[in-house]
């Protein structure tokens, strides 16, 4: 009750002080902040920070500074301009990490597209067996495992991660172009 | 790679191919590939030995569709007794090479030994009569070429989108006990819990008279009936009700038997705090 009193007391932030606090609290967060958690944190309308939130993006775009705020992974996120990788690497002395094999990435587009998905699943797709790959994705956490399924032998089923949507710059799991939309190409 | 050490034997296998394979078998997963690359490189690095850079085939159906594209065939009517051929030839090559073909690759090769056959037999004059489409053995092979490609397709749509994101960089973490919140606890993590109870176990000292032992699936059920009622339960009390060493141990392994097979994880909430097991 006391929290209620103190809601109507407090003057309402401006939209201009919202996109200040939030751009700060964007910079301070570790992974892409959801719109919700900065509401909570707040105590503001979830729309009045979304909205902050894409007039912020807007802002750092048309400004052309280092710096872009990106949708991902159902969260905001400041990060570094794609352009400038060179010189952002030269400085922090790190190359580009081990890109997943071939195998690997098959598995895990499989797991993208049909999730929950088994080996077994996987195995009639790839026509081969994925054991390997998905231990390695298993180990970059790309993938989880998303309980058993009530079949023969109750076999594992996968599903992809947060940190695959982080690691492949997705929004959420419908921003992948159709799997159909691929047969194109096919032929 | 791969090593070899006469180059004469090399230089004769490029003349029937112009392409090499990479280990089927997916033993080295940490290396750089060029996603586009469909040439094989010799590469000389001044030792005796010679090291063929290899293209990489991710499976039978892979090899398949390549040789299909060598052939210049229409994937709807692929010429099974000269894809067939080649591809026996392929894997007659990689013993040559002395890798190690993995049973896929012969699955295949009997697949594609079983079409050839029933199309060089004639048709039931039956059979003609009856259904008016014509059953296409080849057909089964071919949906599941084009449903693969899709997703070798996908396979490397992610892969471009992986390039694209590690040339973004975001800010390091700012240390703090805060950010280090529900991490997820390790084996280790879970073992000195385990070993927290069991020291204190040790001090009571009882006469144990008559037990009754509680079964692994029974320990199984219960906690699994308690997560999906609470929602989360803390493993040191969880732990502490346990009467016995016997029934901590068979407590213990239910644990690890549960996160791996259900939708439950281990969180620790702060550094060296109580580990909770949640429901995802």
């Amino acid at each position: 009750m006391e929290e209620e009193v103190q809601e109507i007391e407090r003057t309402p932030r401006s939209p201009a002080e919202l996109m200040t606090i939030v751009e700060a609290l964007v910079f301070v967060a570790d992974e892409p902040v959801n719109s919700r958690v900065l509401a909570d944190v707040l105590d503001e309308d979830r729309g009045a920070i979304e909205a902050a939130m894409e007039e912020l993006a807007k802002e750092y775009e048309a400004r052309e500074g280092g710096l872009q705020i990106r949708s991902i992974a159902g969260g905001w996120q400041i990060a570094t301009r794609t352009e400038l990788h060179e010189e952002v690497r030269k400085f922090l002395k790190t190359r580009p990490s081990a890109k997943l094999s071939l195998a690997s990435l098959e598995t895990l587009a499989v797991i993208a597209y049909k999730q929950p998905v088994t080996v077994p699943e996987i195995l009639e797709i790839r026509g081969v067996q994925s054991a390997t790959s998905i231990k390695t994705l298993l180990d970059k956490r790309l993938i989880v495992a998303k309980g058993r399924k009530e079949a023969v032998g109750r076999p594992m089923m996968y599903g992809t991660s947060k940190d695959f949507l982080i690691q492949f710059g997705l929004r959420d799991l419908t921003e992948l172009p159709s799997i159909e939309d691929f047969e194109d190409l096919v032929s | 790679m791969i090593h070899l050490c006469d180059p004469f034997e090399i230089n004769y296998k490029f003349t029937i191919t112009n392409y090499e394979f990479k280990k089927v078998q997916e033993t080295s997963e940490q290396y750089n590939f060029d996603f586009h690359r469909e040439t094989a490189e010799i590469v000389r690095d001044g030792s005796e030995e010679l090291k063929i850079k290899i293209g990489e085939f991710a499976g039978p159906l892979d090899l398949l569709l390549f040789l299909i594209k060598q052939e210049q065939a229409n994937i709807f009517d692929i010429p099974i007794a000269k894809i067939t051929q080649t591809y026996l030839e392929y894997i007659q090559m990689m013993k040559k090479l002395d890798i190690a073909v993995a049973a896929d690759f012969l699955v295949m090769a009997a697949t594609l030994i079983e079409i050839k056959s029933k199309m060089l037999l004639p048709r039931d004059p039956k059979a003609i009569g009856e259904d008016e489409e014509f059953d296409d053995p080849r057909q089964e092979l071919v949906d599941r070429l084009m449903e693969y490609e899709k997703f070798k397709s996908a396979a490397g749509m992610l892969y471009e989108r992986s390039t694209i994101e590690q040339a973004i960089f975001t800010r390091g973490p700012i240390e703090s006990d805060e950010n280090n919140a529900e991490v997820d606890a390790s084996v280790f993590d879970l073992l000195t819990v385990f070993q927290k109870i069991a020291a204190r176990h040790v001090d009571e000292i009882k006469m144990e008279i008559e037990r009754e032992e509680i079964s692994l699936a029974d320990m199984i059920k219960s906690l699994k009936a308690r997560i999906f009622e609470f929602g989360e339960i803390n493993l040191l009390e969880f732990f502490e009700e346990m009467r016995s060493k016997r029934e901590l141990v068979t407590a213990f392994v239910a644990v690890l038997e549960i996160v791996r097979t259900e939708t439950v994880r281990l969180l620790q909430k702060t550094t060296f705090g109580d580990i909770v097991l949640k429901k995802v």
